[in-house]
């Protein structure tokens, strides 16, 4: 039998029209769910941010390197903001569409591959978490902040920073077998990522062996970034910049690579 | 001209082989059932032409392009109602189908939900969230939302199953209007009558392969005769019967309760069908079970 012609059109990779498409499902789903979460990733910053800002700022630290304490967490606290709208969402939330929902047998029927998919994902999750991320720093001009024009960058900075966690959480719901096994992800990466961030005290007050970890924490970098962009920036902070960026770029093919071995037989 | 093409393709899950050495051509313009009892390869099928699962060997080939490496091309033009009901439940009717619309980069994306809406028959339901919907609507709109791109090939893939009666019913009407417009049809079902009902063509397969292909009545014809004998009887006096009718040629098979005599009116050789045997006309129910060996639902 002879097979129809084929139409014209070639399709490329990374098409925007998929990614826009992907995304417009998230965002028709977010509508459904935003005060939920907006809740959260709103408060939970903003607790850890009174408690260690006002708590240890009132009674133990009056301040660290010549800045308020609150302020120094404060600007710290983007970080926290970040890891918890991207790394997390991205591993439930892609776990969930997967396993639970079968969502991605959906999207992946219509001409959307995986890199265009886990873009998408990404994207989204980025751009959230690049809102979500301000939150502290806005709260913390109420305690005596002063606004300054490179903290401009703080939303581009959650953003890249975003974009490498979000790729982290979508590799783990990848590669884990099972839900409860993100209780080892969480244990083992994001508190001490989260920690020896450099978010609550400076980094280098810790042992050498662990600064050396912190120094390749991207949560580290982008805390230095918007404590640069508050109180000013240093040369090093385009390595730091350059850093985040290499971070996004590469758990984004991680995560694209391993999500093609999960969703392709 | 054919839609869809396969040749010798075999695709394995570690020591399973699901598809083994399938040749499949689906012409366009037809409703092909792919019937089968379950585990016989029709889900890894539908997703080796989906591009979600990679053929070990063999060549595929969807409305004129080559899988895997114009699978996306190929997606474009066929639309997909899964087995499972995976709608986004939280988000109203209509923005379920605006996000396929827009995957399927349909240019008037309003248009196209319209459209869909009119074929799922929800006009009245577009802003109510899918989880407020009955289980009928949202098999309706499963269905509408594979076909929201007007795609010439469309893959239902086990388009009823666990449904109740009534609607089944409905969907097997949404799919008739479908044939009519000329739209053709892959279907995958472990369902005889729904096959006989909506399917031009049917190829039975079963442990990963097409074993018989043809017009429901033809296969009939081929396989099972004009009709079939039901014998009710104890358990001991069957095994007799069906010795006996098996030692003289005919074919018997398993019936619930009874045993079916397929083909019982060319019963000869000393072999008289019981006179308080039930004979109805042969069907593809008689078919399917004679070829694979498994009882039909």
């Amino acid at each position: 039998m002879n097979a129809v012609p084929a139409p014209a059109r070639t399709m490329r990779r990374l098409e925007p029209a998929a990614i826009a498409g992907v995304m417009s499902r998230e965002v028709a789903n977010f509508r459904t769910y935003w005060k939920g979460t907006t809740f959260s990733s709103v408060l939970e910053p903003l607790v850890y941010l009174l408690a260690f800002g006002l708590g240890l700022g009132a009674t133990l630290v009056d301040d660290v390197e010549g800045v308020p304490y609150i302020q120094f967490v404060g600007t710290g606290m983007v970080a926290t903001a970040v890891i918890f709208s991207s790394a997390l969402p991205s591993m439930f939330g892609t776990f969930v569409k997967h396993r639970f929902q079968n969502t991605y047998e959906a999207i992946l029927a219509a001409p959307v591959d995986v890199e265009e998919l886990v873009s998408a994902e990404m994207l989204w999750i980025a751009i959230r978490s690049s809102v979500y991320g301000c939150v502290p720093l806005i709260v913390t001009f109420f305690w005596g902040l002063d606004p300054a024009p490179g903290m401009l960058l703080v939303p581009l900075f959650a953003f890249i920073t975003a974009l490498g966690f979000s790729g982290f959480g979508i590799t783990m719901a990848a590669v884990v077998a099972k839900i409860d096994q993100f209780n080892y992800v969480t244990a083992l990466f994001i508190t001490p990522l989260f920690l020896v961030a450099g978010t609550f005290f400076p980094i280098s007050g810790l042992p050498e062996g662990v600064q050396v970890i912190a120094n390749v924490n991207p949560l580290h970098q982008l805390v230095e970034l918007v404590r640069g962009g508050a109180f000013g920036f240093e040369p090093w902070d385009l390595a730091r910049f350059a850093f985040l960026v290499a971070f996004a770029f590469i758990t984004w093919r991680v995560a694209i690579n391993r999500m093609q071995a999960r969703l392709i037989d | 001209m054919a839609a869809i093409e396969l040749n010798g393709v075999v695709k394995s899950f570690g020591p399973i082989t699901a598809v083994n050495g399938l040749d499949l051509d689906v012409p366009e313009g037809i409703c092909l059932g792919l019937l089968g009892p379950n585990g016989a390869g029709k889900s890894t099928t539908m997703r080796l032409l989906t591009g979600q699962a990679i053929a070990d060997e063999g060549t595929l080939r969807v409305l004129g392009h080559e899988l895997p490496r114009q699978s996306k091309e190929a997606r474009a033009l066929m639309g997909v109602v899964p087995q499972l009901d995976n709608l986004d439940v939280d988000v109203t009717v209509e923005d379920n189908l605006a996000v396929y619309a827009r995957l399927y980069r349909v240019a008037d994306v309003g248009a196209a939900v319209d459209k869909a809406l009119d074929i799922a028959r929800l006009q009245d339901r577009r802003k109510d969230e899918v989880d407020k919907l009955s289980g009928g609507m949202r098999r309706r709109l499963l269905l509408a939302r594979g076909l929201v791109h007007e795609p010439r090939l469309v893959l239902l893939d086990e388009p009823t199953v666990g449904l109740d009666p009534q609607i089944r019913t409905e969907l097997w009407t949404l799919i008739d209007q479908l044939r009519s417009r000329g739209t053709t049809i892959l279907m995958s079902t472990h369902y005889i009558e729904e096959a006989e009902r909506l399917a031009d063509e049917v190829a039975v397969m079963h442990q990963g392969r097409i074993i018989s292909r043809g017009r429901p009545a033809d296969l009939i014809a081929e396989h099972a005769g004009r009709q079939t004998a039901e014998i009710y009887a104890p358990p001991d006096r069957l095994a007799e019967l069906r010795a006996e009718a098996e030692s003289s040629g005919l074919r018997v098979r398993p019936a619930g309760p009874a045993i079916a005599i397929v083909g019982s009116e060319r019963a000869s050789n000393g072999f008289a069908v019981p006179a308080d045997a039930v004979t109805r006309a042969a069907t593809l129910e008689d078919v399917f079970v004679l070829l694979t060996g498994e009882e039909a639902e």
